[in-house]
């Protein structure tokens, strides 16, 4: 019935379809039908050819009948097997670690096998855009809020057990190439008191972070250069970087494994419905509660609606193209309706650069105080560094295109400053990627919006996603199926502190 | 003869394209299934039943594990760490040292072990023996309190890996010798983590079957501890320098850049 519901509304290209398939059945018929005259004359001599092959007919015809009936999956048309389903529990749209993790949780929790129909929508399986595969692949400690920390810390914890989560039977165990460097910040004199304060909020959560003096930091690490430098904070353990690509797969593989469906098109609009409801203030408001989701297929104008009960919107840095669809942020400034997704996507670009007599296998994630970054990539001396932009001159997030004049301008200047090694330096190659920005406090948004009761939201974690995605998965896998957080409190991480318009802040020290 | 020739020629093309032909009708008939389909789909259902089976293997494997390095926080209680932590290396089969003493205590084969310990009270263990032990991450943190460890080996112990190593850097003001030779899950990403112990004296890391490029990790770790002695021995390094010129040439491929520069880093 449903194919037929979807045959009427894509009338033209039926038409299409459907000629095509005759041809295509005339083909085989004809094929079909000369062995078994054949075999059949030289079987049977006696009786007739005409009325034996008559009868073969009648039984392809009744054949194709039993085939037609309710319940069997033949269609008159030729259906795209990739299509989404057309009814699921629950839609994550992005197929990003974020997504994917979701999704994994989401069955892990699940208290009978099956009990759950989840669908991952993602309209790019080459992840050619997504963050995931394009970050810096970096895991830390070094938050101020405690949340933070517990999620990295949480996380860490994940990716130890990797195997025990996410090892699926029969295949290769994960190797998430982790690389056991710590981060290291360094902090002038105007921020070092905000880093002495981040210290004890990390040690009070039990994050093993050291304070190190500027001597103590030219013992460790003789190639760096001090001027300036008036404290440093040093990661002892549960920081490094680690293959993002590995994570993803392995998040993807087992969620798949334990019956997640995985398909590619892109969500284009909603199908909800709105209810008027009245606040205590006697203003009226809009809620809008999704009834399906509209899946375009990848080149090609069909498109699938996929009725669901829950959707979860985990696209990164378009996350708020699939909220503007439901009208969030279209209402008067200064209200409920008016409060838009502050997610963006901003660019930044990432540069690998070798450099013969760079630092060697102690190499740690350094964060200067200037903004720039570095870290070592592999063993053969060569190094990946890059930097946020001041916010006036933001690159244009149309294209993914990289701006090696910043790095002249903005990263080399620096970086040659503290690492003195880095002088003489050859760019190899560079990426850009975009941060799922949040712009009104660069923190991840994870729960319900308040008008549209059936949407969660994780989405906005600006630059620290990928190592918080385990930690958060679950965290919206409980949100959905218990009602409430159960392991980690995030809950000042929902929609409430927008509408408060109080916002986490990270004391960041660059 | 040619005429012959071409007869049989054309017979058998014609049965060829008759086999050709006999294909698409063949496949479209799969609307009743085949038998052996029909098995595969009875199989698919037990599968799970093996796959349970398989699972709930594996986990008991792992929670014997896990329960050989529980926390022994009773016997903190009531011994201090100080014994504790003697009684866990015991349990797993190890061996240790009091700070002061000369005598190891040892398990020995049936397991046994001389329950003498328990009469060095809050004496610290100096040297530690876990060689070819189930010790793991949840179960170092028995030893995780013991300030004055100069010496430990963890020889051959399949579940010390990477993130093992990097909580290590609880031992460094005191850790001076370290045995992690044959532990099969170590790789490069935990030898980083070693960094921290910078006391370290003497470090045995032979025969690690996960490191991908040996040659060039062990130059790098003798370059990031200086004042250690390294040893490393059972790795085919002829082979690995051959890794390290294939990287070479990977990496230029990669981003054409000169030769000589690149025979510098080495
Ligand atoms: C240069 C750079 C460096 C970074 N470094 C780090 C780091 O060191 N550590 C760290 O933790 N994080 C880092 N990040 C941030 C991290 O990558 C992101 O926060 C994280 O990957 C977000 O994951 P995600 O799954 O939400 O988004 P994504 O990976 O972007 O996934 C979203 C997916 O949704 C799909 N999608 C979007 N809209 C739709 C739609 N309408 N329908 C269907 N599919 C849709 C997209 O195709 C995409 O694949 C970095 C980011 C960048 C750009």
């Amino acid at each position: 019935m449903l194919t037929w519901r979807r045959l009427h509304v894509k009338a033209s290209a039926v038409h299409g379809l459907l000629t095509s398939r005759l041809v295509t059945e005339q083909h085989t018929w004809v094929h079909g039908h000369l062995p078994l005259c054949q075999s059949l004359s030289t079987g049977t001599p006696v009786r007739n050819d005409f009325f034996k092959d008559l009868e073969a007919q009648f039984a392809a015809a009744r054949q194709k009948a039993a085939d037609a009936m309710p319940g069997s999956s033949w269609s008159p048309i030729e259906i795209n097997p990739n299509l989404p389903p057309e009814r699921a529990d629950i839609v994550i749209v992005g197929g990003g670690v974020v997504g994917w993790s979701i999704a994994y949780w989401l069955k892990q929790k699940e208290r009978v096998r099956g009990a759950l129909k989840v669908v991952v929508l993602e309209k790019d399986p080459t992840y050619a855009q997504a963050s995931t595969v394009l970050s810096a692949g970096g895991i830390r400690q070094q938050f101020s809020l405690p949340e933070n920390i517990h999620l990295s810390l949480a996380s860490a914890d994940f990716m130890r057990n990797i195997n025990d989560y996410l090892g699926v039977l029969d295949e290769e165990p994960i190797d998430l190439q982790f690389n056991h460097s710590g981060y290291l910040f360094l902090a002038s004199e105007d921020v070092a008191h905000i880093m002495e304060e981040n210290y004890s909020t990390q040690r009070d959560a039990g994050a093993k972070v050291s304070l190190l003096s500027p001597t103590q930091l030219k013992e460790k690490f003789p190639w760096i250069n001090t001027d300036g430098v008036v404290l440093a904070s040093y990661g002892l353990e549960n920081e490094g970087w680690f293959d993002p690509w590995t994570l993803l797969n392995a998040f993807r593989r087992k969620a798949m494994s334990m019956g997640v469906v995985q398909c590619c098109g892109e969500v284009t609009d909603f199908k909800y419905s709105v209810n008027r409801a009245m606040t205590t203030e006697g203003k009226s408001l809009d809620i809008r509660r999704i009834k399906s989701v509209k899946v375009q297929m990848p080149n090609s104008l069909e498109y699938q609606p996929v009725e669901c009960a829950i959707v979860v919107n985990a696209a990164g840095a378009f996350s708020s193209k699939l909220a503007q669809i439901l009208r969030v942020g279209s209402g008067a400034k200064n209200t409920f309706e008016g409060i838009s997704l502050p997610v963006e996507p901003r660019k930044r670009f990432v540069y690998v650069f070798h450099c013969p007599d760079g630092p060697g296998l102690d190499t740690p994630f350094l964060v200067d105080y200037s903004g720039v970054y570095f870290r070592r990539e592999g063993l053969g001396g060569n190094y990946i560094t890059g930097a946020s932009p001041e916010e006036e001159k933001e690159p244009d997030p149309g294209n993914l295109e990289v701006d090696h004049e910043f790095f002249m301008e903005k990263i080399w200047p620096n970086l040659a400053h503290r690492i003195p090694a880095f002088e003489k330096l050859k760019v190899t190659s560079a990426w850009a990627g975009f941060y799922d920005y949040n712009t009104f406090d660069q923190n991840g948004i994870i729960g319900l919006h308040p008008l549209i009761p059936n949407m969660y939201f994780a989405t906005g974690f600006s630059g620290h996603g990928l190592q918080h995605s385990p930690a958060v998965g679950r965290a919206v896998a409980e949100l959905i199926l218990d009602g409430n957080f159960q392991t980690l409190d995030l809950s000042r991480f929902d929609f409430r502190r927008l509408l408060n318009q109080e916002p986490m802040l990270e004391r960041n020290i660059v | 003869m040619s005429a012959h020739l071409m007869s049989l020629h054309r017979c058998c093309q014609r049965s060829a394209r008759l086999l050709v032909a006999g294909r698409p009708w063949s496949s479209s008939s799969v609307s009743s299934p085949p038998l052996h389909t029909r098995l595969l789909l009875f199989l698919t259902q037990r599968f799970y039943d093996v796959e349970m089976l398989l699972r709930w293997r594996s986990q008991q494997g792992q929670r014997r594990v896990q329960k050989k390095n529980a926390y022994y926080s009773y016997t903190q209680h009531f011994h201090g760490a100080d014994i504790a932590a003697a009684f866990y290396v015991l349990s797993l089969k190890g061996g240790f040292r009091y700070v002061g003493q000369s005598d190891w205590f040892h398990t020995d084969k049936r397991g046994q072990f001389n329950w003498n310990f328990l009469n060095h009270k809050d004496t610290p263990l100096e040297e530690v023996d876990m060689s070819c032990s189930l010790i793991s991450y949840s179960g170092l943190e028995n030893l995780v309190g013991q300030q004055s460890l100069r010496t430990l080996s963890l020889q051959g112990c399949p579940e010390v890996d990477d993130w093992f190593l990097a909580r290590l850097h609880v031992f460094q003001d005191s850790l001076e010798e370290l045995d992690i030779s044959h532990c099969p899950r170590i790789t490069t990403g935990g030898l980083a983590a070693l960094r921290n112990l910078k006391g370290l004296r003497r470090l045995d890391m032979s025969s690690l079957p996960g490191l991908s490029n040996p040659g060039l990790v062990i130059i790098l770790l003798e370059e990031m501890l200086p004042q250690c002695q390294i040893i490393a021995s059972g790795y085919d390094l002829s082979l690995s320098q051959e890794g390290i010129e294939e990287r070479n040439e990977q990496h230029e491929q990669g981003h054409e850049s000169d030769k000589s520069e690149k025979q510098a880093i080495y």
